[in-house]
């Protein structure tokens, strides 16, 4: 017992903190990355293997934009919308011929997806890692660090990237239209609505968010080719701990389980630290598959 | 003896004396290349049981044939003199461990979810072999030497390039016999019915998760089988092994070859290692082989889901 409550008091409060901030910066872009993967499952049945992959190629736009232009908002909207273009692309030419086939294609397909922009990015960037300079370089006073203003812009900026979208949804027409093809494709075909226009416009949306978030992270650390499967990987495990297609549910999953994975750095290496994650999937399967942040199913 | 078996079974002879001529006539570079090839599209094969047969995707199948390397290694870098039968011992079982603990989460979910948690549970074993340096040399992995093939107190003899090719293609037939014979079984033929239609097979009264956790244990031994073989011939382990990149080729062989034909992924795994070859040969070492397949791929499963064996499929289940 004695060990225990040592334990407790040995936790640096002021470390405590940091990792909290930490947490809640890496939370929201993760949150942006799972969104768009959300959005793209629960309407269109496919799950995105190449997710991390536009996140990725979105840092890269980014960062030749930057390099071409040295304005980092131009390379932020200037990357999510060639991001966006290309993922456009890419549902026509590969996922509409697979409408309709086993959904078990459509992650075939984007795995290939993935596999092609990964090697072409290795191929055109090389191995090292890039970095694109932080748009806001003030810092202010926490405890003992100079904590940088940038990443509460990223956390505020991204949570506002998601607010935008979710009024996009809730209010625009092209928004009823994807709540409307959510909740029955078939019917919505009847009314009139474009459906496979509705896909493209989703895979769109999804990937202009993933690149977005992209070039926001790019400034906290270098930008390399094998940067995607690290971020498809947690926004899978938070696809699945918030709940299948739950946008509430992402987010609030993307936001605990970097928590968790901040404070657990306190005690092990980065590279460990990704396990508690695993282990918070495990817990999920285990006890309550069918999302940690959705109301029980009746 | 029925015509089909006729026509299978002398195929099948005319198949295997040419993988046996071939190293005594192959230059030593194409015959480690047939070697490998069988010993990837072992791997292949164990996992076509599940993306074919019981209709589940795993990208988890890296694990797997990692721990099989592993397991191998620890056998031959623990015990002196290195023992082939205890490498095999050692990396079923670990294989085998690693199947049961994924198969145990991830059975839970269908479908695409199946998909998912094997990725991220075989990325688990990645980061475990990873960070753990003190027991498996991290990053830089584990280098030891090859074992003797031995038949206790009988025979030792030490493997040359002939010889081991010979061994792994006697392994990889074998894998295939036991594996053909699986899904022609009752036990295979409710795999097959839970692949053509889940829930009418729980409704017969089937214990689904029992079955597919035993469908993923199987498929994961073998798969563990080859790790061993790759861990023999190369007499290296290394955490690459472990990545995503293999469950991914695994896949990706399955899908070029044909899902459901156990043969089919061998010669999707000769074909993708070959056009790699091939490509690498014609552009040079830096030309980026993976974005050409990749298209390959894609058109594939666009235009020919089936594979290139899937037109034999049925015929080569009968």
């Amino acid at each position: 017992m004695n060990a225990i409550a040592e334990f407790f008091q040995n936790i640096p409060i002021d470390l405590l903190l940091i990792q909290t901030i930490n947490g809640i910066v890496t939370g929201m872009i993760l949150a942006l990355v799972a969104s768009g993967l959300t959005l793209i499952f629960g309407i269109m049945d496919v799950v995105n293997f190449a997710h991390g992959e536009l996140f990725m190629l979105g840092a890269y736009v980014g960062v030749v934009v930057f390099a071409l232009t040295g304005n980092f908002w131009l390379a932020l909207i200037a990357s999510s919308a060639i991001v966006a273009i290309l993922g456009a692309a890419m549902q026509i030419l590969t996922l509409r011929p697979l409408i309709g086939r086993d959904p078990l294609n459509t992650i075939l397909a984007t795995f290939g997806i993935s596999l092609i922009l990964q090697n072409f990015v290795l191929w055109q960037f090389g191995p090292v890692a890039r970095k694109i300079s932080e748009p806001i370089t003030t810092h202010f006073n926490l405890f003992y660090l100079e904590y940088p203003w940038y990443r509460l812009v990223i956390a505020g900026l991204s949570a506002a990237i998601i607010g935008v979208f979710w009024l996009f949804l809730k209010r625009s027409k092209f928004g009823v239209w994807i709540r409307a093809t959510t909740q029955d494709r078939v019917m919505a075909q009847a009314m009139g609505i474009p459906v496979p226009w509705v896909y493209t416009g989703v895979f769109a949306i999804g990937a202009a968010m993933a690149a977005a978030s992209g070039v926001l992270f790019a400034p906290m650390a270098g930008v390399s080719h094998t940067m995607g499967l690290d971020w498809v990987l947690k926004a899978f495990i938070v696809v699945v701990v918030g709940g299948m297609g739950s946008l509430g549910g992402s987010i609030a999953a993307a936001i605990f389980i970097s928590l968790l994975e901040a404070y657990a750095s306190i005690w092990v290496s980065p590279a460990q630290a990704v396990i508690v994650s695993f282990v918070v999937l495990i817990l999920t399967l285990l006890f309550r598959p069918t999302g940690l942040f959705v109301p029980t199913p009746k | 003896m029925s015509r089909h078996s006729k026509i299978y079974w002398s195929g099948f002879c005319v198949v295997m004396a040419l993988l046996i001529v071939a190293p005594l006539v192959l230059p030593e570079f194409w015959r480690r290349f047939l070697t490998e090839v069988l010993i990837w599209g072992l791997l292949a094969m164990s996992s076509d049981l599940l993306i074919g047969y019981t209709g589940m995707i795993s990208f988890g199948h890296s694990a797997f044939f990692g721990l099989g390397m592993y397991g191998a290694a620890a056998a031959l870098l623990l015990v002196s003199p290195p023992n082939l039968w205890l490498a095999m011992g050692l990396g079923l079982a670990g294989a085998a461990g690693a199947a049961l603990f994924v198969a145990y989460f991830s059975t839970r979910l269908r479908d695409i979810y199946f998909a998912i948690t094997t990725l991220i549970f075989s990325q688990i074993f990645y980061v475990i072999i990873f960070t753990s340096t003190s027991l498996t040399g991290g990053e830089n992995g584990l280098i030891f030497s090859r074992p003797h093939f031995t038949i206790p107190f009988l025979y030792d003899v030490r493997f040359n390039g002939t010889t081991l090719h010979w061994f792994v293609l006697a392994v990889v037939t074998a894998s295939y016999l036991i594996l053909r014979r699986v899904t022609q079984s009752p036990f295979g033929m409710v795999l097959q019915s839970i692949r053509e239609n889940e829930a009418r097979t729980r409704a017969i009264g089937y214990p689904l998760q029992r079955y597919k956790i035993v469908a993923v244990m199987l498929s994961g031994v073998f798969a563990g089988l080859a790790g061993v073989l790759y861990a023999v011939q190369n007499e290296f382990a290394a955490p690459d092994f472990v990545y995503f990149i293999t469950s991914g080729d695994t896949v990706i062989f399955n899908v070029m070859g044909g899902i459901g034909t156990l043969v089919g992924p061998i010669v999707g795994a000769g074909f993708f290692q070959l056009l790699r070859e091939l490509l690498s040969r014609a552009f040079g070492d830096q030309f980026p082989y993976l974005i050409p397949l990749g298209f390959i791929f894609i058109v594939m499963i666009i235009f020919l889901p089936q594979g290139l064996l899937g037109f034999a499929r049925r015929w080569l289940n009968r």
